[in-house]
């Protein structure tokens, strides 16, 4: 076995795990527990770690960025607007709303990813208002109402093979909507690995560090951050629409600021430095704002308390731990 | 028209309050203080409390209020922006934090205060009318004045003190402010616990006027963001100017554009937008500041 392939073997090894973890032993334990709520926190979870990752991708670029809230929005009004009005399959209204979320992020992309540190991020805080007051504002957004009774995904087939069955036929729609949101969360991680581990990676870590520097040795640094933003995204808008196919309505509240941010904290208490880092935190996120709920009025309280704990013990994350314990395991 | 401009500046002077205090720590620590509404929340609760639930004189009550949040402000910046600014590997890390914050914030003002709107009896009856052309209620001016007699007591005491010209010199140079004997971690302390001062000083102002809610804490951030972005981050000058501009241009929205529905703020954000691909740094920051 050649020197990359050893190298390889504990990353394949992992991955085949957290598959079978995701797709087998997770809806087995669910069905053995008789839990069925629990598909509806871990599908949010992938979802809203596929926006997360938008985020985290931004981040690789040294830019903060809080308006994810802004493009799943976008994406999900998309998808909604072209699955109610001009009866479009979900299947294609999906990587439609990605690519529209990714097309207005190149337009609002070339002026404000000049902007750097707390000035981009606070731009994109106001952009996530922006979104939020225009869906209020615009006619085909249909206001404060919103878009309500969208239906549910209909049948996928190509070439007369049905590839995904129309979900309203199927008994368990929820268990459906589980596996869709896990293969878009395998894919889209899959392919950040691919991107942190490219060229483009490597081009994107040379801006995190110094994009005047990046510049002057030939590296055209407006051209990739508004790729790289574009990217982001994508990712924001497949995420808001498969979240809009869920519950199927979409409001200007479905995402606001709060969502922006928590995008932003899930990158964060992920830890910056990994890949699979936004996937651990808003798993994490997620699931300790859940089981806070039987403290009810003190929910908020222990929440955010334990995230200042939190970053006050683990200042770069929580994969920061892991690594070097790991690490020091194995030698 | 000049009503318009009356309330413009009647906006403008509490806005550019509201922003003195988050440019402020933003210049001292590079810090984006997340929690700058909900510390301005708190002011409001504690002047409604000691005036509206005691009884006590308005001005005891902003006094409270200011020695409140003061005290928060220095609290929360020894035990943690302090610690994880010395720690973290990425200086974003401290934004977590301010987030965190301000959900802790939440929190504690919805336990303390409860969630209901609260507001106070006025604390000067009458209007005044300029043969109707200008109306605006006494209170309103009174709280108009007293906001920029703050405004002008905070910019003499950045000028004029030893203390204000520390914190001006950590605001340049935080490394060359050490090395020439300024108690680095002691003046950021205080400059934090200023620029919560400020918060809870408008809040109370304000809580005569809008009363207050939980629910203000948030858009008043934003609010705050947008006017830092207009003046340029960390520059006293552009803070107060960033609030005076978008007090006018909510007055002037608000009394143009009122036909075509709610668009006062979408309007705003498109324009702040346009103005920042030209002029990133804002109207008064040093690029990249």
């Amino acid at each position: 076995m050649s020197r990359a392939d050893t190298h390889r073997l504990p990353l394949v090894f992992g991955f085949a795990v957290f598959l079978i973890a995701v797709f087998l032993l997770v809806p087995f334990l669910i069905s053995v527990t008789g839990r069925w709520n629990f598909y509806f926190t871990l599908t949010s979870v992938a979802l809203l770690s596929v926006a997360s990752a938008g985020v985290w991708l931004t981040f690789y670029i040294g830019r903060i960025n809080i308006g994810q809230g802004a493009f799943a929005l976008i994406g999900a009004y998309v998808s909604a607007i072209l699955v109610t009005k001009a009866d479009v399959s979900f299947w294609v209204s999906l990587p439609a709303a990605g690519l529209f979320a990714g097309l207005v992020a190149v337009v609002i992309g070339l002026p404000i990813l000049r902007l750097r540190g707390v000035y981009f991020a606070m731009i994109t805080l106001v952009l996530t208002e922006v979104v939020r007051l225009a869906a209020l504002a615009l006619p085909i957004t249909n206001g404060a109402k919103g878009i309500v009774s969208i239906p549910l995904p209909g049948e996928l087939s190509l070439f007369g093979i049905t590839i995904i069955p129309d979900f309203s036929t199927i008994e368990n729609p929820k268990l459906a909507f589980y596996y869709t949101a896990c293969v878009l969360m395998v894919v889209c991680f899959a392919s950040m690995y691919r991107i942190v581990h490219s060229r483009l990676g490597q081009l994107c870590r040379s801006m995190q560090q110094n994009e005047e520097l990046a510049s002057s040795v030939g590296v055209n640094i407006a051209y990739l951050r508004v790729i790289v933003f574009a990217i982001s995204s994508f990712f924001g808008g497949l995420g808001g629409a498969m979240f809009g196919a869920i519950a199927q309505s979409v409001y200007p509240s479905s995402f606001v600021v709060k969502d922006s941010i928590d995008f932003m904290l899930n990158c964060f208490l992920g830890g910056l430095g990994y890949v699979f880092g936004p996937m651990l935190g808003t798993l994490v996120l997620y699931f300790g704002w859940d089981l806070l709920f039987e403290l009810g009025k003190y929910q908020l309280l222990v929440y955010s308390g334990t995230l200042i704990l939190l970053i006050l013990v683990l200042p770069n994350g929580l994969l920061s731990i892991r690594f070097d314990r790991i690490r020091g395991l194995w030698k | 028209m000049e009503q318009v401009i009356v309330n413009g500046v009647y906006l403008g002077s509490q806005y550019a309050m509201i922003a003195l205090g988050l440019t402020l720590i933003f210049a001292l620590m590079n810090v984006l203080n997340f929690a700058h509404g909900q510390m301005y929340v708190i002011g409001g609760f504690v002047t409604y409390t000691f005036y509206g639930q005691f009884g006590l004189p308005f001005v005891l009550a902003l006094l409270m209020s200011c020695v409140t949040l003061a005290v928060l402000g220095a609290l929360i910046e020894k035990f943690l922006f302090g610690p994880v600014i010395r720690r973290s590997a990425r200086e974003e890390s401290t934004m977590l934090l301010a987030a965190g914050i301000a959900f802790l914030l939440d929190a504690l003002i919805l336990l303390v205060f409860g969630e209901k709107q609260r507001g106070v009896p006025k604390i000067v009856d009458g209007v005044f009318n300029w043969d109707f052309r200008i109306i605006i209620p006494y209170d309103r001016v009174l709280i108009c004045v007293l906001a920029i007699l703050s405004i002008v007591a905070f910019i003499s005491f950045m000028q004029f003190t030893r203390t204000g010209r520390a914190l001006r010199a950590i605001a340049q140079d935080r490394v060359a402010a050490e090395l020439m004997g300024v108690n680095v971690n002691r003046y950021s302390m205080i400059g934090f616990a200023l620029g919560a001062m400020l918060a809870g000083l408008v809040g109370g102002l304000l809580v005569t006027i809008t009363g207050v809610n939980l629910g203000m804490g948030g858009p008043t951030s934003i609010k705050a963001f947008m006017m830092v972005m207009i003046g340029g981050a960390g520059v006293i000058s552009g803070a107060i100017l960033g609030g005076f501009i978008l007090g006018m241009l909510e007055a002037v929205g608000l009394a143009v554009l009122f036909q075509y529905g709610d668009i006062t703020y979408l309007a705003i954000f498109v324009a702040l937008m346009i103005f920042l691909a030209i002029r990133p740094q804002g109207l008064m920051g040093k690029p990249w500041g």
